[in-house]
């Protein structure tokens, strides 16, 4: 690990103001330490905001809830009001990690983490995310864990986390602090798919600080997170799924779908979405849905699996949503 | 009777080589080829050099004074050629464990690289059949006309089966502590599975006398025959102390002991089955084909267990390897029989579909009388009792074989049997006994590698002689301790057991002291087959969603002689099939064809088991008594339990879902591809 200064912010505007080249924001340090041991990051120095007075959730006016930054995901997944409310931001969050991990892990750094491409984490061999113009050996090499939907020549990793399928779902907004001042991303705004730049996993600037994550009321309907893995815990997706599903009179009034472990974002499957509103709710029209979604999917020899995998994800969850 | 150094394990007290403390203590940290096939022009230590702290840099540019005796993958910058990506090349020793490590990413190495070849195939033009597979069994063995009796045969299965790289992951990283004294004696601290071959290891390699090395391995978390044969950290550790005159501690990262610790050769098994209409083999052949680096031969033994299980009037096995650019594949847990039994159990439960016969009674009805391969009487052998036993628990006797027809909502479920077997042998040994305040001290360099080795040696003591277990204490893990083997190859307790029993009979003649050593006993024993065995059971669930297999129950039943220890008997059984549930259905490692070395080189990318995957597991045995074992009646059990779980697992899935997938891991990906 190359050596580094550490810093402590106090309050939001404090760490903006701290920010120069070469300073890191560190939350709980379960990914970026781990990138720092592995010399994929390098920072100069680290300012902790970790402890900064943003851990508290909240209902809001309007019938919603802010969930602070540096909200541990533990605390996040136990709260009486996700456990009632939002059970699928419930579930995709406990569906994360282990329990010593989600106890340090904070909301901030969860939607901030890194993919988990073995390349990508690996300073011996090239990356183009981790530096531009190397190449990208996962395409004919190791992909199986990789990206099917809005992958590049440039790329194909996917995003790692959970929580941020379901708040994609959800359509949540990202609170950001900045040197250009303050704005809300709504997700599944807040990534942003690689191109030619897949350095830039999200849409921040340097020196942004997510500050909150404030979730909308919840959407009307029944909604589940189901993730996809070779064992039964402490494993990223092979494929996940968050949706939402609100059927009156037989007839698909509402519905949300966002997929994980496919993209380099959390994909929201709005074609599928468009394609069931107004329909019926039946296992035909869910699985004609999926597969409007998937004509999307360019999988490549040893991911291909996941376009079925997905597909049946999606109508399963379905149908075990539908009355 | 606990654990006798459970209370200090539990409560961090246990002091394991990274762990010693030592004043004006030095770390190192190694510098990795990044290319697989080569020579190394020029290594530029000198930024490393300038970093904060650092006291050397360790590099082919001025090669320590080693034996050019050592093992290949120990005699560090003896040479610029690059046998694989991964390997050692350089080291850095600083003040501390950081600057050691981050003056290790400042070394510039430069290479003239060449191309390389990592991977193994069947019709590799390199192939070639060794004089030897390990640990000294004859390559090829053949009796009778395979042709003949497959001709014969009512029915045949042809098959091939692949399993991956694997990797053996102890909790406890290779580390080692390594001092010098005024007299230029060593001492190191290493995670050894053997201080007495340990220290022999490391003498050979240096250049000195074993008496003027010592190695000391008071706990070992874990090896599985990752520690069996010294690896490069103990001697990276001896050669930087002498460099810099300090002691040097170092502890391979995860992600090193991938690279440098040795690991399972993939495997290729094509195997060719034949059967009479009663089930009775007509002709067994089995060819693995395997790799090997450049450096060292190292074929495992992987068609044996056609040697021991069926009789049949045809057999033949066979090894073909390859040597590629890679590491030097070593021990994993059952070398041999696990590969080994995963592809003819497999191949087993094929034939029983082929032939319309039951997977137990096939087994059952092929059963030898003497060993296939030899024609040796067995010592004991009782794996139709596994069968019959298993059978019962598991309520066999309610299975319907039809694959893929039940169903319990979207989960397919299915059972499965697979047999295990690992050899029961033992290797001479010393040990003392001698009258201590009145109690009793047991000393025997035996190794204890979180098995319980010092607790079933205490037991053993004990019962012979006839104290109570709180009376004797045992001294292991050290090299100036009698002469003792490794543990491995399931032989730890049998060999180590027998002296210990020796020499506390001799103290009992005494009244002062007794010292034994086995060679001479050993030598006398009766030419016999010595083995265990066992069945495994396993029920599986999969996904038609989504492909996902979970392990609903694992039974498994063993013949392994006497129990010496039951709770720890339990714990290394049930151990060995968590650790082939996890060959089954996760554990892989990938070799990289465009740059050489593995992929996956962590606990997040390489999956273990976790204790939800583990969800019930049995072990139980059967009561065998043995009197052409050793003293104690034992039959070794470290291995036995990873041996046919997988076979078993694999079996199940194809119950339940009608699809046989042939390579392992059995992944959602596998299961799921056909189905569409």
């Amino acid at each position: 690990m190359k050596p580094f200064e550490y810093a402590r912010a106090a309050s939001p505007a404090e760490a903006v103001r701290g920010f120069a080249p070469g300073t890191m924001y560190l939350g709980g340090g379960t990914n970026l330490v781990d990138l720092m041991k592995l010399g994929v990051a390098e920072p100069e120095r680290l300012l902790d905001v970790s402890r900064l007075p943003l851990d508290a959730i909240e209902q809001t006016d309007g019938d919603r809830v802010r969930v602070g930054a540096t909200v541990r995901n533990t605390d996040l997944a136990a709260h009486p009001v996700i456990r009632s409310r939002y059970p699928m931001l419930a579930r995709a969050v406990l569906a994360g990690a282990s329990g010593q991990v989600r106890n340090v892990a904070t909301v901030g750094g969860n939607l901030l983490q890194r993919t988990r491409c073995t390349y990508f984490q690996d300073v011996s061999r090239p990356c183009n995310k981790r530096r531009p113009g190397s190449g990208c050996p996962a395409i004919e090499g190791d992909h199986a864990g990789l990206a099917v939907l809005g992958a590049s020549d440039a790329c194909v990793a996917t995003h790692p986390s959970d929580m941020a399928v379901a708040l994609a779902a959800l359509g949540a907004d990202v609170h950001v602090t900045g040197p250009g001042g303050d704005r809300i991303i709504p997700m599944p705004g807040l990534h942003r798919l690689p191109g030619d730049e897949p350095e830039r996993d999200t849409v921040l600037e340097p020196g942004d600080l997510i500050t909150a994550v404030e979730l909308p009321p919840p959407p009307p309907g029944a909604s589940h997170y189901r993730k996809v893995r070779e064992r039964s815990s402490f494993a990223f997706a092979l494929v996940s799924v968050a949706a939402v599903l609100d059927v009156r009179d037989g007839a698909v009034a509402g519905c949300r779908i966002a997929l994980g472990g496919v993209a380099h974002v959390p994909w929201r499957a709005e074609r599928a979405e468009q394609a069931l509103i107004g329909g019926p709710a039946t296992g035909e029209a869910f699985l004609q849905a999926a597969e409007t979604e998937l004509e999307q999917a360019g999988p490549l020899p040893r991911n291909a699996y996941k376009v079925p995998l997905a597909r049946n994800l999606i109508v399963a969850t379905l149908e075990e949503l539908a009355p | 009777m606990n654990r006798i150094e459970g209370r200090v394990k539990v409560t961090g007290l246990a002091t394991y080589a990274a762990e010693y403390p030592a004043e004006g203590v030095a770390y190192a940290c190694a510098v990795q080829s990044r290319i697989a096939k080569g020579r190394i022009k020029r290594v530029d230590g000198g930024p490393a050099l300038e970093s904060p702290g650092v006291l050397a840099v360790l590099s082919c540019e001025d090669p320590p004074r080693m034996s050019e005796d050592a093992d290949p993958e120990l005699a560090l910058f003896q040479h610029r050629e690059v046998a694989y990506r991964g390997q050692i090349v350089a080291a850095v020793v600083a003040d501390t464990y950081e600057n050691a490590r981050a003056a290790a990413a400042a070394v510039r190495v430069d290479y003239d690289p060449d191309d390389h070849d990592v991977t193994l195939s069947a019709d590799h033009p390199g192939l070639y059949k060794p004089d030897v597979v390990n640990p000294g069994f004859p390559t090829d063995t053949g009796k009778g006309d395979v042709e003949a009796g497959l001709a014969a045969a009512a029915t045949t299965v042809e098959v091939t089966y692949e399993t991956p790289v694997l990797h053996n992951n102890p909790m406890e990283p290779h580390a080692a502590l390594a001092y010098w004294d005024a007299e230029g004696r060593l001492l190191v601290y290493d995670t050894a599975q053997g201080t007495s071959t340990s220290r022999d290891m490391i003498a050979t390699a240096l250049g000195l006398p074993p008496d003027r090395v010592r190695v000391v391995s008071r706990h070992v978390g874990g090896g599985f025959g990752s520690k069996g044969t010294t690896r490069p950290q103990a001697v990276l550790a001896a050669l930087a102390a002498r460099v810099v005159g300090r002691p040097v501690k170092i502890a391979l990262t995860r992600q090193q002991m991938f690279d440098v610790t040795g690991y399972r050769t993939p495997t290729i098994q094509r195997l060719r089955l034949g059967a009479d209409a009663q089930g009775r083999l007509t002709a067994l052949e089995h060819v693995a084909y395997e790799q090997s680096s450049t450096l060292i031969e190292f074929a495992e033994q992987t068609t044996v267990p056609g040697r021991v299980m069926y009789a049949t009037p045809a057999l033949r096995t066979a090894h073909r390897l390859v040597r590629l650019d890679v590491a030097t594949p070593s021990w994993m847990r059952a070398p041999g029989e696990c590969p080994g039994m995963y592809a003819l159990e497999s191949a087993m439960d094929e034939l029983a579909y082929a032939a319309g016969l039951d997977p137990v009674e096939l087994r059952i009805v092929n059963d030898a009388e003497t060993e296939p391969g030899t024609g040796l009487p067995f010592s004991s052998r009782d794996l139709v009792g596994c069968l019959r036993e298993g059978a019962r628990r598991f309520g066999w006797e309610r299975r319907d074989p039809a694959p893929g027809i039940r169903r319990e909502g979207e989960w397919l479920v299915g059972t499965g049997v697979a047999a295990s077997t690992y050899p029961a042998r033992r290797s001479p040994c010393q040990a003392v006994a001698t009258v201590r305040d009145g109690d009793f001290l047991v000393q025997v360099a035996a190794a204890d590698i979180g098995t319980g080795a010092r607790t079933a040696l205490t037991r053993i003591a004990a019962d012979t002689l006839e104290v109570s277990p709180e009376r004797v204490h045992v001294e292991l893990g050290d090299s100036d301790l009698p002469r003792a083997p490794v543990a491995g190859g399931s032989m730890g307790t049998a060999s180590w057991g027998s002296a210990v029993v020796r020499a506390c009979e001799e103290l009992k003649r005494d009244g002062k002291e007794g010292r034994a050593d086995t060679t001479e006993e050993i030598k006398g024993d009766a030419e016999l087959a010595r083995h265990a065995f066992g069945a495994q059971f396993a029920e599986v669930r999969v996904s038609s969603v989504t492909g996902e297999i979970r392990v609903a129950r694992l039974l498994g039943v063993f013949a392994a002689g006497r129990i010496v220890d039951p709770t720890l008997a339990r714990s290394q059984f049930i151990g060995g099939m968590t650790m082939g549930l996890g060959m089954a259905l996760m554990e892989e490692t990938l070799t990289d064809a465009e740059f050489g070395g593995f992929l996956h080189r962590d606990l997040a990318q390489y999956h273990v088991p976790v204790c939800a995957d583990v969800r019930d597991v049995e072990a139980v045995w059967l009561d065998e008594r043995d009197g052409e074992l050793n003293p104690m009646g034992s039959k070794g059990i470290g291995e036995i339990g990873i041996v046919g779980t997988a076979a078993a697992i694999g079996n199940a899935v194809f119950h339940a879902t009608g699809h046989r997938v042939r390579e392992l891991p059995i992944t959602p990906a596998k299961v799921l591809m056909p189905r569409f």
